[in-house]
C-alpha cells in the first residue's frame, strides 16, 4: 500500500510539475516573431508555378517575386526587374534586371534563372504551357547578362500583368516543391504538415526588409477555435473572421476591413433548362435582394457587384451595373410567366460546404428565391466533389461561389466566359462578348481596351450570365502589437509590412 | 506458447486484410486527387499529365501490388500534397498520436484504481453514493465536449495552458507534454469513470466470495487481503476493458486533436481524406488498425500472465 501511494503521488507530483512548467517560456523573443493563423495548410504545391489555392498564393507571397510585383494600390512595381520597356504593337517586353537581387540561397540572379522560369510557365521545351497566357510566348532571349527579352507570337499589351509570376532557381526549378528558395522578403525555413510554415526574413533582400525577423503561419483548421488560438496568444493575427468571430473578439485586437477580392454569385450553368432562358436568369436576378444577403452574412458589410467585376480593380470596375435589377419580386415574376414559368420552377444549388459563407448566402437566396415561386434545393458537397462535378465537369445547375483574380488583369475575371474557354464552368456563350473579349486583346491602346472590357461586363450583366451578389467584406484581427497590414487587390499577405506596435 | 504464437499469426492476417479493404475502398469511391491538387487551375491536359505522373493511370491490380509491395519493404510512398516521403510525414506525427493516447491510459489508471477502491471501501455511505453519481455525469460526456470544458475552464479561465498554443514535441518536449496533459484528461475521463464503475463492481464482488471471508477468518489483516487477493481479481475483467480501452483511445485522439488543435496523424488523416492524398489516407489506417491490432494483442498476452487459467483451458 505504501508502495502504492508513493507512486501515485510521484506520478501526480510530476504531471503536475510538467504542466506548469512551459507555460510561460517562449516570450522573451516575441517583439520580432508573429505568428498568423491560416485556415488550410499548403496542400498543393510549395512550387509557386504549381500551386493552385488562393491561400497558397497569399502565404507564397512572402517568398517569391517575379520581374514585377503588384503593390498594394493594385499596380505593377518593379521587382527583380527594375525597368521595362513594352514596343509599341505590344510584341516585344524587354526587360532590365535589377543589381543586387540574390536567391535566399545568396546566388544573384541571372537572366538564366529569369528564362528558365518563364520557359517552365510558357511549357517551350516540355509542351504543356502551366498558365494559359504564356503559351502566348514565342521566345525568351538574354542578349546580354542584364537583358531579358520576351516575344510574343500576338500582340498583347496586357501581357505585363502576368511578369507577376515567380522567378526561381534555374537549377532548382525541380526542388522548388521541397525547398522553395526564391527572392521575397521572407525565405523558407521549415514547414510540419498541419501544422505550420515558418519564415525567416531575408537578410540580402534587395528591397525594404521586412520589420519583423520570424513568421509562423500556423493551421488553425477548426474555425470554432480561432478566437480562442487569438485571445490565448497562440496566434497573433488571422485573416478572414467572420463577422460574429470579430463580436467576441476583446480590445486586445484590431479588426481591420477591406475586400476579399471576388465575384461572389449565384453561378448558373447557362446549358441547363429552364437557366438556358435569359428572361429565367433575369428573373432570378431580380428576385434577389444582394443588402439582405450582406445584413445576414456579415452585418451589412461587403460591396454589392453587378458583374463579374470588383471595386479594386479601379478603371475596369462600373458601379452602374449594380442597379440594373433591383430587388423587384413582380416584374420577377412576369418574367417568369413569358419565359413558361407561371408557377415557378425547382432549382438546385450546389455549394461548396467548407466554405460558410456562401452556404449562408446560400440559405438566403432560397428565401428569396421562393417568393417568385423557385424552389430551391441546396445541396451541400465537398471541395473535392464541387471541383469535379461542378467546376470541372460542369453537372449541376447553380452553384454559390466566390470567383478571384490570379493577376492584375480584367482578363483574369473576363477571359472564362468567353464561349470555348475551357474554364467556362458557367457555359456561358455570347457571340457578342466574344467579340467584345477579342477586340479587348487585340487593342493596343488602354483606353481603347477599358472600353471593350466594360463591354464585356455590361454583356454580362444584361444576359444575366450569373445572380451577382458582392465582393465580400474581409475581416482582418490583428493584436494591437502589431501594426502596418496593408490590404491587396488579390490574394496576398504582405507580412513584411507588418512591424511591432509601439 | 502456442495459442500466443497463434494469436500473433492471427494479427498478421488482420493487418494484411484491412490493407486490402483500405486499399479498394479508396478506388471505389468517387474523387480525384488529380482534381484536389489542381483545384480551379484544372485543365483535362493539365489532369490527364498529373495522373500519369501520380501512377493513376495504371490499372488498379498493379497499383495494388505495387503498394502493397512497397509496405513490405516499408516504404509507403510519397504524399500527393505535401511532395514528401509518407514514412518521413508519419515519423513526424506518429508520436504525438501515440504519447497522447498513452498519456490518456497512464492518467485513466492512475484515476481509477485508487478512486475505485475509495468507493468500495465505503460501499453504502455518502461518500460511494457521490462517487457514483460523479462517475454517471463524466461517463456520459463525450470527449471533444469534455475538451471543449477543459479548454474553457483550464486554458480561458484558470490559464494553466495556452488552448491552441501547440509546442512540438522536437522543439520542446517539456512544454509538449505539458500541452498534452489536457487533451489527455480529456481523452481518459470518460473511460476512467467507465473503468471506475467497472473495478468497483468487481472490487464488491469478490468481497462477497468465499475466499475473502476465509481469509478474513484467519486473522489475515484487512489490507493484506484486499490488495494481495481481492483487487489483483478484480484487475481481469478490468484489463479486457484496457483493450478496447487503447483501442478507442487511439481513434479517440483523431477527434481530441481537432479540439486542440494538434497536428497529429487524425488531423493528416482528416485533410488527406479531403484531398483524396490516398498514399497518404491508406499508410494511416494501415498503421492504426497495427497499432489496434497489437494493443489487444497486448492484453491477451498480460491477461494469460495475470490469470494463467485462460491459457491452459485453451490448451
Amino acid at each position: 500500500m505504501k508502495m502504492f501511494k508513493k507512486v501515485l503521488v510521484l506520478t501526480l507530483a510530476l504531471t503536475m510539475a510538467i504542466a506548469f512548467c512551459g507555460c510561460g517560456s517562449d516570450k522573451a523573443a516575441e517583439e520580432s516573431t508573429i505568428t498568423v493563423g491560416i485556415a488550410q495548410d499548403i496542400e498543393d504545391s510549395l512550387d509557386p508555378h504549381h500551386a493552385a489555392a488562393a491561400g497558397t498564393r497569399e502565404v507564397l507571397f512572402n517568398i517569391f517575386e517575379g520581374l514585377v510585383k503588384p503593390n498594394s494600390n493594385g499596380e505593377l512595381i518593379p521587382a527583380i526587374a527594375s525597368e521595362y520597356s513594352v514596343d509599341e504593337e505590344g510584341k516585344v517586353y524587354t526587360f532590365t534586371l535589377r543589381d543586387g537581387v540574390t536567391f535566399h540561397n545568396g546566388e544573384a540572379v541571372t537572366v538564366e534563372d529569369v528564362k528558365a522560369s518563364i520557359e517552365r510557365n510558357a511549357g517551350i521545351g516540355d509542351g504543356e504551357a502551366l498558365v494559359a497566357a504564356f503559351s502566348n510566348i514565342e521566345s525568351v532571349d538574354t542578349p546580354d547578362d542584364k537583358t531579358v527579352v520576351i516575344t510574343l507570337a500576338t500582340p498583347d499589351t496586357d501581357f505585363i500583368s502576368n511578369m507577376t509570376v515567380a522567378i526561381l532557381s534555374a537549377d532548382h526549378l525541380d526542388e522548388t516543391a521541397t525547398d522553395p528558395i526564391g527572392t521575397g522578403p521572407y525565405k523558407y525555413v521549415s514547414r510540419s504538415p498541419q501544422e505550420n510554415i515558418i519564415l525567416e526574413a531575408y537578410d540580402g533582400y534587395w528591397g525594404e526588409k521586412a520589420f519583423i525577423k520570424n513568421v509562423e503561419f500556423k493551421v488553425v483548421a477548426d474555425p470554432d477555435t480561432i478566437v480562442m488560438n487569438l485571445e490565448s496568444g497562440a496566434i497573433d493575427m488571422f485573416p478572414r473572421v467572420t463577422s460574429v468571430q470579430a463580436s467576441q473578439l476583446s480590445d486586445k485586437f484590431n479588426v481591420l476591413e477591406g475586400t476579399m477580392n471576388l465575384v461572389q454569385a449565384v453561378y448558373l450553368n447557362n446549358d441547363v433548362e429552364p437557366l438556358n432562358d435569359v428572361r429565367v436568369r433575369q428573373a432570378l436576378c431580380y428576385a434577389v435582394d444582394k443588402q439582405e444577403i450582406m445584413d445576414f452574412m456579415a452585418d451589412g458589410k461587403g460591396t454589392a457587384i453587378g458583374s463579374s467585376m470588383f471595386p479594386s480593380f479601379g478603371k475596369y470596375y462600373m458601379e452602374e451595373l449594380n442597379d440594373v435589377y433591383t430587388t423587384d419580386v413582380d416584374k420577377a415574376k412576369e418574367l417568369l410567366e413569358e419565359a413558361g414559368y407561371p408557377n415557378g420552377f425547382d432549382l438546385k444549388i450546389t455549394i461548396p460546404s467548407n466554405y460558410e459563407q456562401h452556404v449562408q448566402t446560400g440559405e438566403v437566396v432560397k428565401e428569396q428565391f421562393a417568393k417568385i415561386g423557385v424552389n430551391v434545393e441546396l445541396e451541400l458537397v465537398e471541395w473535392n466533389t464541387w471541383l469535379s462535378d461542378v467546376y470541372s465537369g460542369r453537372q449541376y445547375e447553380a452553384t454559390v461561389v466566390g470567383v478571384d483574380a490570379s493577376t492584375l488583369s480584367a482578363r483574369a475575371l473576363l477571359s472564362r466566359f468567353v464561349s470555348d474557354a475551357g474554364n467556362n464552368f458557367i457555359n456561358f456563350k455570347s457571340e457578342a462578348y466574344d467579340e467584345a473579349y477579342n477586340k479587348a486583346l487585340a487593342s493596343t491602346d488602354d483606353a481603347e481596351q477599358t472600353k471593350y472590357y466594360k463591354e464585356c461586363e455590361t454583356i454580362l450583366t444584361n444576359e444575366a450570365a450569373n445572380v451577382y451578389i458582392q465582393d465580400m467584406s474581409e475581416l482582418i484581427a490583428l493584436n494591437k502589437a502589431f501594426t502596418g497590414y496593408e490590404f491587396y487587390p488579390l490574394y496576398a499577405q504582405d507580412i513584411s509590412k507588418i512591424r511591432p506596435a509601439d | 506458447m502456442i495459442a500466443i504464437l497463434k494469436k500473433i499469426a492471427s494479427a498478421i492476417i488482420t493487418i494484411v486484410v484491412v490493407s486490402c479493404l483500405v486499399f479498394i475502398a479508396f478506388s471505389v469511391i468517387p474523387g480525384d486527387p488529380a482534381v484536389a491538387k489542381l483545384g480551379t487551375q484544372a485543365t483535362p491536359e493539365k489532369l490527364e499529365a498529373l495522373r500519369i505522373k501520380m501512377g493513376l493511370n495504371e490499372p488498379l491490380l498493379k497499383r495494388f501490388v505495387l503498394w502493397l509491395s512497397g509496405i513490405v519493404r516499408g516504404d509507403f510512398s510519397t504524399s500527393y500534397s505535401y511532395s514528401m516521403s509518407v514514412n518521413s510525414l508519419i515519423a513526424e506525427k506518429i508520436p504525438v498520436t501515440l504519447i497522447l493516447a498513452l498519456y490518456s491510459l497512464i492518467i485513466m489508471i492512475v484515476i481509477s484504481i485508487p478512486v475505485a477502491v475509495f468507493a468500495a471501501r465505503h460501499k453504502g455511505d455518502v461518500i460511494e453514493r457521490t462517487v457514483t453519481i460523479i462517475n454517471q455525469v463524466i461517463m456520459s460526456i463525450p470527449p471533444f465536449f469534455g475538451g471543449i470544458l477543459i479548454s474553457l475552464v483550464f486554458g480561458m479561465t484558470l490559464k494553466l495552458f495556452t488552448p491552441g498554443a501547440y509546442v512540438s514535441y522536437s522543439k520542446n518536449l517539456g512544454a509538449f507534454l505539458a500541452y498534452m496533459f489536457f487533451p489527455a484528461l480529456a481523452l481518459a475521463l470518460p473511460k476512467a469513470a467507465m473503468a471506475v464503475s467497472l473495478l468497483y463492481t468487481s472490487i464488491v464482488d469478490e468481497l462477497k466470495k468465499d475466499y475473502v471471508r476465509t481469509a478474513y477468518s484467519r486473522g489475515n489483516s484487512t489490507k493484506g487481503v484486499f490488495y494481495n487477493h481481492i483487487l489483483k481479481n478484480a484487475c481481469i475483467p478490468v484489463i479486457t476493458f484496457l483493450g478496447m480501452a487503447i483501442a478507442d483511445m487511439i481513434a479517440g485522439s483523431i477527434v481530441i486533436e481537432q479540439v486542440f488543435s494538434i497536428p497529429g496523424l487524425g488531423r493528416i488523416l482528416l485533410t488527406s481524406i479531403q484531398n483524396r492524398d490516398y498514399p497518404v489516407v491508406e499508410a494511416i489506417i494501415v498503421i492504426i488498425a497495427a497499432l489496434v491490432i497489437l494493443s489487444n494483442l497486448l492484453v491477451d498476452i498480460m491477461y494469460r500472465v495475470i490469470d494463467p487459467r485462460v491459457g491452459r483451458s485453451n490448451e
